[in-house]
């Protein structure tokens, strides 16, 4: 079988995830790593894609092909990074159609996501991905069998979880609940170089989306502190009233 | 009764970081070289190899796939590097045999002017600089940033550079070293395997390098295994250092002495403060402060908090912000506590490791960066066809005595262990050392174990200011500052005594300067002592720990600070 | 501005975030409703405005792409130039497969929106971003709780949406449908987190926290400290190397406040606190902070709060 997994490199978290004031857009000059979402996908991918081929897909600058390594590391094939300057700030729209033009390409059986955007905390490229290539999406999947050509997802909800059947190729998008990903081996991370690491072009499809301003978080607002004389439980019973959370 | 922590030694010995391969031939992997520790000392080697390799590619082809392995138990080279630093250029410059300017090495700066200040809790008296500490035409640095750079070329040379991989044994097979073993990953707290369990694995090189930087474990159990270590034992410091973004540029670097240490003998206070200027808009500030003081309620970094309140510092950060924090032990026993040999069969030790640091210059990067470099030749020596190992690494050692480096050494030996004396005694006794080039005196002074030291418990914390979020900070904040976000769930990495007398569990609680230690409430057993209690994922991996009777062994790979600017 | 308005619903209900949406979308201009399942016309009784009803047996699980066909129909159809959602694991996927088939911009994680621009926290809340479209739908996500959710009231007007589905959207099929849980939610979906610390004592009291947790319909959490301790499993950890969560209601019993912990719930909505210590830093971000004897206080709250709802 042979599975892509759509994955993101972004700022690394230790370094301090900013947005640059000056093109208010994410500041992504520093170290990148892999999305810590995106490990859940790729060790699903290895698990269920024994013996076929696993492709990490990306899109962001040349830069992220370091990023891509840890999946590479950790077991995949092949990457494909689709890079340009004109993609930098695409949105979703630019995002999806790279992707899926990569995608189309590829063929693969099954494209799986990881639950959210690390930095961006977006969580619904998937389904974009999905109405390009015209093939049933499913999302938050914590647990994927696949057999024959078709698979079953269980899908988390707010309501519990909803046991869901699509035929391949499909799309999927798995939450952190699925596994535990894999730390590469020292054989993985050494031959991770070697692995075929390519970069594609995409058209860059205009943001449909722009940012206007930046503005500093709104303050907590008042914080009130009191000593317990006999009544604290009443007084928060009344404040839990107050703000109808009771 | 005299309390001393080295009577409670900790549940550790040479022999748990040494082994015989174990992984069958076909799963382990092999290397030409193995480098322990991408700091300055291991990425010189690897790119002096790499140099090497370029101008003789038929030996490079006999190292194999893999000619250079560099690993780093940190989250990426420059994760666990702190130092001020102020730092000479010269050895860089050789290293790169003059191709590379000054300007395209990441310094912050060069140093423009220097003071050297005596404070007092309210005055800061401007003295002369000591000739030992002058820093005309070096330059300031991040040994984070420096190595982060350093990794890069020598990747760029052809060197494997494995971040996350914490080597944890020494391979040791018929009497000789063949490589080392790296630590099992994603075992939970009780040592269990979970669902991603990686075991370790067996690197197997031709020659191994030790650049683990202080309290290296690995090359501490060499130097026991082999016999290697001298007569008098190593001795360090602990240094806690904050990086601020300033309001204010900073013009030169200033360093201090005096307060908040206390100067009387049965204190045992050597140290004092550096603070330096990172480019225009930041400053480095840091207390470092010998691990043989004797007062339990010592705490390294409550003392650089108390620094900053006083008049002259709070000047200089004065409308800034705290972006970074970090702490880390420096070897001090100097030249008398150097190894006796620093090769064995198969292995060479290098860097702050094996204590290559002039206590009175400050200074230990560039000889790391140098002993890397004359390492990296004596390995490459024992390539060449026909080549006798042992006189190959021996040479080591020769290039090593025959160097500058050397000498800076033994012309300063003696200073740090002066100052046992106290801090009058030991000034007049540093400054004879100083006008005579190391000849006075003729008998070298002896040096005293950090854990021999006996306890006193005095009052000091009560003047550690209360941390204000804004100028002081505690621990905890601290740590987070550094970076740290190791993984909670996995085994305890910190050896110690289980039960110990009162006052060693408060030394070792105030001296953490991550908290680590805790002294739990009551809890004073039959037998007089005290359980203390551990939050290991706290751990910095400072290492002062094993300079006080403990032990600090290397945590899951990735685990511990990601320092950035330190 | 002509906005159409995703009206979720479960168990014949419409969902309170899709409520709050249309009643934000009201405030600022024309919004008109869309409910899409199967037997739903009597989902929206009193909406005071139109709401489609896109009712067919094959809508009838919830699943997004066939939800996408409907409303992109309607868009097209009847001019909307704004589509607005409450963010769900369902509606995020419809607003997605949305945004493509329109060629739309899409804001996400809204908080705001005044038929100009939207406002959208990012960066785990350290920064508000203002956000616009250029293109000429417009669609936008709310985040979950964001809105008052404002009952409706006045006539509703229903008209049928009709209902053409593309091959591809109906390949996905529920096998099994999600019942009502069960147990209490889990620490990342509960709206109401009883937290607890050191301050406990000792792993027994724990159980003050989880009668708590039950009496408020919350989950129970605790710091990495206890969780080293032994006393609570790991998977209950809140904290920069445990979950990050972000309830309306988070309350912390006997925690200290190191940043440790509060970079894990400091997203919450509102957030009490009851320590003896009145200097433990977690005051200085609590909104409500208790300076007291924990054991005495949350079983008496636990009390009032039972009295209070009745249970």
């Amino acid at each position: 079988m042979k599975i892509a997994v759509c994955v993101k490199a972004v700022p690394d978290a230790a370094g301090g995830r900013r947005i640059d004031p000056a093109t208010k857009r994410l500041d992504r000059s520093g170290e990148l790593t892999l999305s810590e979402f995106d490990a859940y996908a790729v060790e699903e991918a290895l698990m269920l894609g024994e013996g076929g081929e696993v492709v990490v897909v990306s899109m962001g600058p040349e830069r992220a092909l370091d990023a891509l390594r840890k999946a590479l590391a950790m077991g995949a094939d092949r990457a494909v990074l689709v890079a340009g300057d004109e993609l930098a700030g695409s949105d979703l729209l630019g995002t999806a159609a790279a992707l899926a033009g990569v995608l189309e390409r590829e063929s693969p059986d099954l494209v799986l996501f990881g639950q959210q955007s690390a930095d961006g905390g977006g969580a619904c490229l998937w389904a974009a991905v999905a109405e390009h290539l015209q093939r049933p999406a499913i999302s938050q999947v914590s647990e994927l069998t696949v057999s024959g050509d078709s698979l079953t997802g269980k899908r988390q909800t707010e309501f519990g979880y909803d046991t869901i059947r699509a035929p391949l190729p499909a799309v999927v998008a798995v939450s952190d609940a699925i596994n535990t990903p894999r730390y590469p081996s020292l054989k993985g991370i050494m031959g991770a170089k070697k692995k075929p690491q390519e970069t594609a072009t995409a058209d860059a499809i205009a943001p449909g989306t722009e940012v206007l301003a930046l503005n500093p978080p709104p303050s907590r607002g008042e914080s009130v502190k009191l000593e317990d004389d006999g009544s604290a439980a009443e007084k928060i019973v009344e404040f839990l009233a107050e703000k109808r959370l009771v | 009764m005299s309390v001393r922590p080295a009577d409670y030694p900790a549940p550790w010995s040479a022999s748990d970081a040494i082994a015989p391969p174990t992984d069958p031939v076909d799963e382990r992997i092999d290397v030409g070289v193995a480098i322990v520790g991408a700091g300055p000392a291991g990425l010189a080697a690897a790119i002096r190899l790499g140099q090497l390799m370029e101008e003789d590619p038929a030996t490079a082809e006999r190292l194999g796939e893999v000619p250079v392995a560099v690993l780093e138990k940190g989250k990426a080279p420059g994760s666990h590097l702190l130092s001020g630093a102020v730092v000479n250029p010269r050895a860089l410059q050789v290293l790169f045999r003059g191709r590379k300017r000054v300007d395209e090495m990441p310094f912050a700066g060069m140093v423009h002017g220097e003071s050297v200040l005596f404070l007092t809790k309210r005055r800061a008296i401007p003295i002369p600089t000591p000739p030992t500490m002058v820093n005309d035409r070096n330059f300031v640095v991040s040994l984070s940033q420096l190595g982060r750079w350093l990794s890069e070329e020598a990747e760029s040379l052809g060197a494997t550079v494995l971040p996350e991989t914490a080597a944890t044994q020494l391979l040791v097979d018929g009497g000789r070293v063949v490589g080392v073993r790296t630590g099992d990953r994603g075992r939970g707290r009780g040592g269990e395997e979970q669902a991603n369990f990686e075991p370790g694995s067996d690197i197997a090189a031709r020659v191994t390098i030790l650049a683990e930087g202080t309290q290296g474990t690995l090359t501490s159990a060499a130097l026991s295994r082999f016999g290697l270590a001298s007569e008098q034992p190593q001795v360090w410091a602990l240094g806690v250092k904050e990086v601020w973004r300033v309001a204010k540029p900073l013009d030169r670097v200033i360093h201090t002495m005096g307060w908040p240490l206390r100067a009387g003998k049965k204190y045992r206070e050597f140290g004092g403060s550096f603070i330096y200027p990172v480019g225009d808009d930041m400053v480095t500030i840091g207390m470092v402060v010998g691990l043989d003081y004797r007062d339990a309620a010592l705490s390294v970094h409550d003392l650089l908090q108390e620094l900053k309140t006083h008049p002259s510092v709070r000047r200089i950060l004065d409308g800034g912000e705290r972006l970074q924090w970090g702490a880390k032990t420096i070897p001090e026993g100097g030249f008398v506590a150097l190894p006796k040999r620093f090769h064995a069969p198969g292995l060479l030790l290098c860097g702050d490791g094996v204590g290559l640091v002039n206590v009175p210059a400050l200074k230990g990067i560039h000889y790391a960066v140098e002993s890397g470099r004359l390492a990296a030749e004596a390995a490459w020596k024992s390539f060449a066809r026909g080549a006798s190992s042992r006189e190959s690494l021996a040479s080591y050692d020769e290039s090593l005595r025959k160097s500058w480096l050397w000498n800076d050494l033994r012309e300063v030996r003696n200073m740090r262990q002066a100052f046992g004396r106290g801090f009058y005694v030991g000034g007049a006794l540093a400054s004879a050392m100083t006008v005579t080039k190391g000849n006075f005196p003729p008998r070298d002074l002896p040096t005293e174990r950090d854990a021999e030291q006996s306890l006193i418990s005095t009052s000091r914390a009560s003047s550690y200011p209360a941390a204000d979020g804004k100028l002081t900070f505690d621990k905890l904040s601290s740590v987070f500052a550094s970076g740290n976000r190791t993984r909670d769930d996995q085994p305890n990495h910190i050896r110690i005594a289980k039960r110990v007398p009162r006052e060693v569990a408060e030394l070792w609680t105030n001296m953490c300067p991550a908290h680590v230690y805790e002294v739990p409430d009551g809890a004073v057993g039959a037998d007089g002592l005290v359980e203390v209690q551990i939050a290991p994922s706290n751990c910095v991996q400072c290492g002062a720990i094993t300079a006080k009777g403990g032990r600090l062994t290397p945590p899951e790979g990735g685990s511990g600070p990601e320092y950035t600017l330190t | 501005m002509k906005t159409l308005v995703f009206l979720e619903h479960h168990e014949g209900a419409v969902q309170k975030g899709a409520l709050g949406v249309l009643a934000k979308a009201a405030s600022v201009g024309d919004a008109h409703g869309v409910v899409i399942g199967s037997g739903v016309r009597d989902v929206v009784a009193a909406a005071g405005t139109t709401v489609w009803v896109a009712d067919d047996a094959r809508l009838e699980a919830p699943l997004p792409q066939p939800r996408v066909d409907v409303i992109a129909k309607l868009v097209r159809d009847e001019g909307y130039d704004t589509v607005l959602f409450a963010q769900s694991v369902l509606a995020a996927d419809v607003a997605a497969g949305l945004a493509v088939r329109l060629g739309a911009g899409l804001n996400w994680g809204l908080v705001d929106f005044d038929g100009t621009k939207g406002s959208a926290p990012q960066l785990q809340d350290t920064v508000v971003v203002d956000v616009g479209w250029t293109s000429p739908v417009r669609i936008g996500v709310f985040r979950a709780g964001s809105l008052d959710a404002t009952a409706l009231s006045g006539s509703t007007e229903l008209r049928d949406a009709t209902v053409e589905l593309e091959e591809f959207s109906t390949l996905a099929e529920m096998v099994e449908q999600a019942h009502a849980e069960q147990q209490g939610p889990s620490i990342e979906d509960a709206d109401v987190i009883v937290a607890g610390g050191r301050g406990l004592g000792e792993p027994a009291n724990f159980a003050l926290c989880e009668e708590l947790a039950k009496a408020l319909g919350g989950a129970v959490a605790a710091t990495r400290a206890v969780v080293d301790a032994g006393w609570y499993p790991y998977a209950a950890q809140v904290g920069q190397t445990g979950k990050t969560v972000a309830p309306k209601l988070y309350v912390a019993v006997g925690i200290s406040g190191a940043i440790q912990h509060k970079v894990g719930m400091q997203g919450s909505g509102v957030i009490v606190a009851i320590n003896k210590d009145a200097n433990a830093p977690i005051f200085e971000f609590a909104d409500l902070g208790v300076v007291g004897d924990l054991h005495a206080i949350v079983p008496k709250l636990t009390e009032l709060v039972r009295a209070r709802r009745g249970s």
